[in-house]
């Protein structure tokens, strides 16, 4: 075992494109059988390579389409690589797409239990954190109202809230700072660092090289599925803005 | 190779609790009566049954009403589950597309809240039994023998239904006509003996119906069933999960690329 706990090995990501979707089993014996069953072979990542250790945090740039989301997928454990091997020694608490997890008829409150054994807690674990993830969110008047009567914006806290209560090993952030006003955007940069502190790993994703440059160290640059660049957050940052 | 997924299990046992109360919280949240429906609606389905048929067609069976909700309740069951469980992968997209978590609990976790409904059907059941001076023994107690072949049975077609109408959704229509063959093979208002030979095969054939007939020694006769029954209940619904499990996890990774 080395000290790294993100490893990722010569992985590559490959998608059928079907040329039409086949859903229905009537067309995909039609298809099957005249032999027009014929998809297209993408590669979303070819050969990726690289490392991080504890503490390191690492930005994600690239064009729309790079594969970004992929390989943070991969990460999460939401999908399996075609080949290659990738390693995460720890737990990960992923912020992709927030709220993905909630149920629109439960309340704030159920749905904070939900969120929370879907990130892998114990109720008894939850019951000790509960009130943290309702102070930090601050949403305390409305913890018995149905969230599909939430907006963006609280949506966007309670789940800010509830992934980042414990401190996990890896954190994943995949552009969802972009949303709340404007305080509780600091508020949540500031707990992210107060996380980077205390060891955790972060993986980011982001447009904008500006806030890359604010909270990783490292960065890696996908360009069509393939890695330009992986070293220090400013050498990586420079070359993409100027591309 | 085991040891990840047991602890995959108890790690996730929260969620899987979570997911079930979630089920049961929101299929009566804006009904004023709320749970009571679990047991109003056997005995509601019972009676427009036991009317139908005493009226309209004439049965000779004696004591009908829990003839048929013994039937009745062993079928709705199968059919309620494994439809819930056919539609959880799909209903559980947004969720799988996102976070890590074991997809095995999607169907099961359906399958378990069924299982609420299962016992207010037997409790239905019970007071149909006193209702109509059935003779009620300690014997009725052996109702969990079927009610975990039933289980294990469901679950596993559940698996197979969750996986497969990910690739094909045609398989959700489907399904819903074949429920209707079944119930229909299935004796829930008709005596084996009236069949002629060919569908008799079928029908014995039939996984539910050896399991109802099970539920029927135990509830109507107030027998303990010899232990051939238990095993001819037993190997299905073995058989059905382990082949559930087996395209299940053989599949599941392919999931997110349907979806």
């Amino acid at each position: 075992m080395s000290d790294n706990i993100i490893e990722v090995e010569n992985v590559s990501m490959r998608f059928n494109l079907y040329k039409e979707k086949v859903d229905s089993i009537k067309e995909y014996f039609i298809k099957l059988a005249k032999g027009t069953l014929h998809y297209e072979e993408f590669w979303a990542l070819r050969d990726i390579s690289f490392s991080l250790g504890k503490g390191d945090s690492l930005g994600l740039v690239g064009r729309n389409g790079s594969g970004k989301s992929t390989l943070l997928k991969l990460l999460a454990g939401v999908m399996k690589a075609t080949s290659g091997s990738v390693r995460v020694g720890g737990s990960v608490a992923p912020l992709i797409e927030l709220g993905a997890g909630f149920d629109m008829d439960l309340t704030a409150k159920e749905n904070i239990y939900l969120n929370g054994a879907v990130l892998g807690y114990s109720k008894k674990e939850m019951d000790g954190h509960f009130n943290k993830i309702v102070e930090f969110s601050e949403l305390e008047e409305f913890l018995d109202v149905p969230v599909k009567n939430f907006s963006s914006g609280m949506f966007a806290r309670l789940g800010f809230s509830i992934a980042t209560v414990g401190v996990p090993d890896v954190l994943i952030v995949d552009e969802i700072l972009a949303v709340g006003d404007f305080k509780f955007q600091e508020k949540c940069q500031d707990r992210i660092q107060s996380m980077l502190k205390g060891g955790t790993t972060l993986l980011f994703v982001s447009h904008s090289a500006e806030q890359v440059m604010e909270l990783c160290t490292k960065a890696l640059w996908l360009d069509g599925g393939k890695m330009k660049m992986f070293g220090e957050v400013s050498h990586v940052c420079e070359a993409y803005a100027n591309s | 190779m085991v040891i990840p997924y047991v602890r995959g299990f108890f790690k996730y046992r929260s969620l899987l609790i979570e997911f079930v109360e979630r089920d049961i919280k929101t299929r009566y949240r804006r009904s004023i009566l709320g749970l009571l429906w679990t047991l109003l609606n056997p005995l509601l389905t019972m009676t427009v049954m036991t009317v139908v048929f005493s009226t309209l067609f004439r049965s000779n069976i004696e004591n009908f009403p829990v003839y048929i909700l013994s039937g009745y309740t062993i079928y709705n069951f199968f059919s309620e589950s494994t439809n819930s469980a056919m539609n959880s992968v799909i209903g559980g997209s947004s969720l799988i597309k996102k976070v890590y978590i074991p997809k095995y609990l999607f169907p099961l976790s359906k399958v378990l809240s069924t299982v609420v409904n299962l016992i207010a059907s037997f409790i239905a059941l019970l007071l149909v039994m006193l209702f109509t001076k059935t003779t009620v023994t300690a014997n009725v107690l052996l109702i969990i023998f079927p009610m975990l072949y039933l289980f294990l049975f469901s679950l596993g077609i559940g698996m197979i239904l969750s996986s497969l109408a990910l690739f094909f959704r045609d398989i959700i229509h489907l399904y819903g006509v074949l429920l209707t063959l079944w119930m229909y093979l299935t004796p829930l208002f008709y005596p084996l003996e009236i069949l002629p030979a060919w569908t008799k095969v079928i029908v014995q054939i039939n996984p539910l119906t050896s399991i109802i007939e099970y539920t029927r020694l135990i509830t109507l006769y107030g027998a303990i069933p010899p232990l051939e029954l238990n095993l001819i209940c037993m190997i299905p619904g073995v058989i059905s999960c382990a082949f559930g499990l087996w395209i299940f996890y053989n599949t599941q990774d392919k999931f997110i690329l349907h979806m």
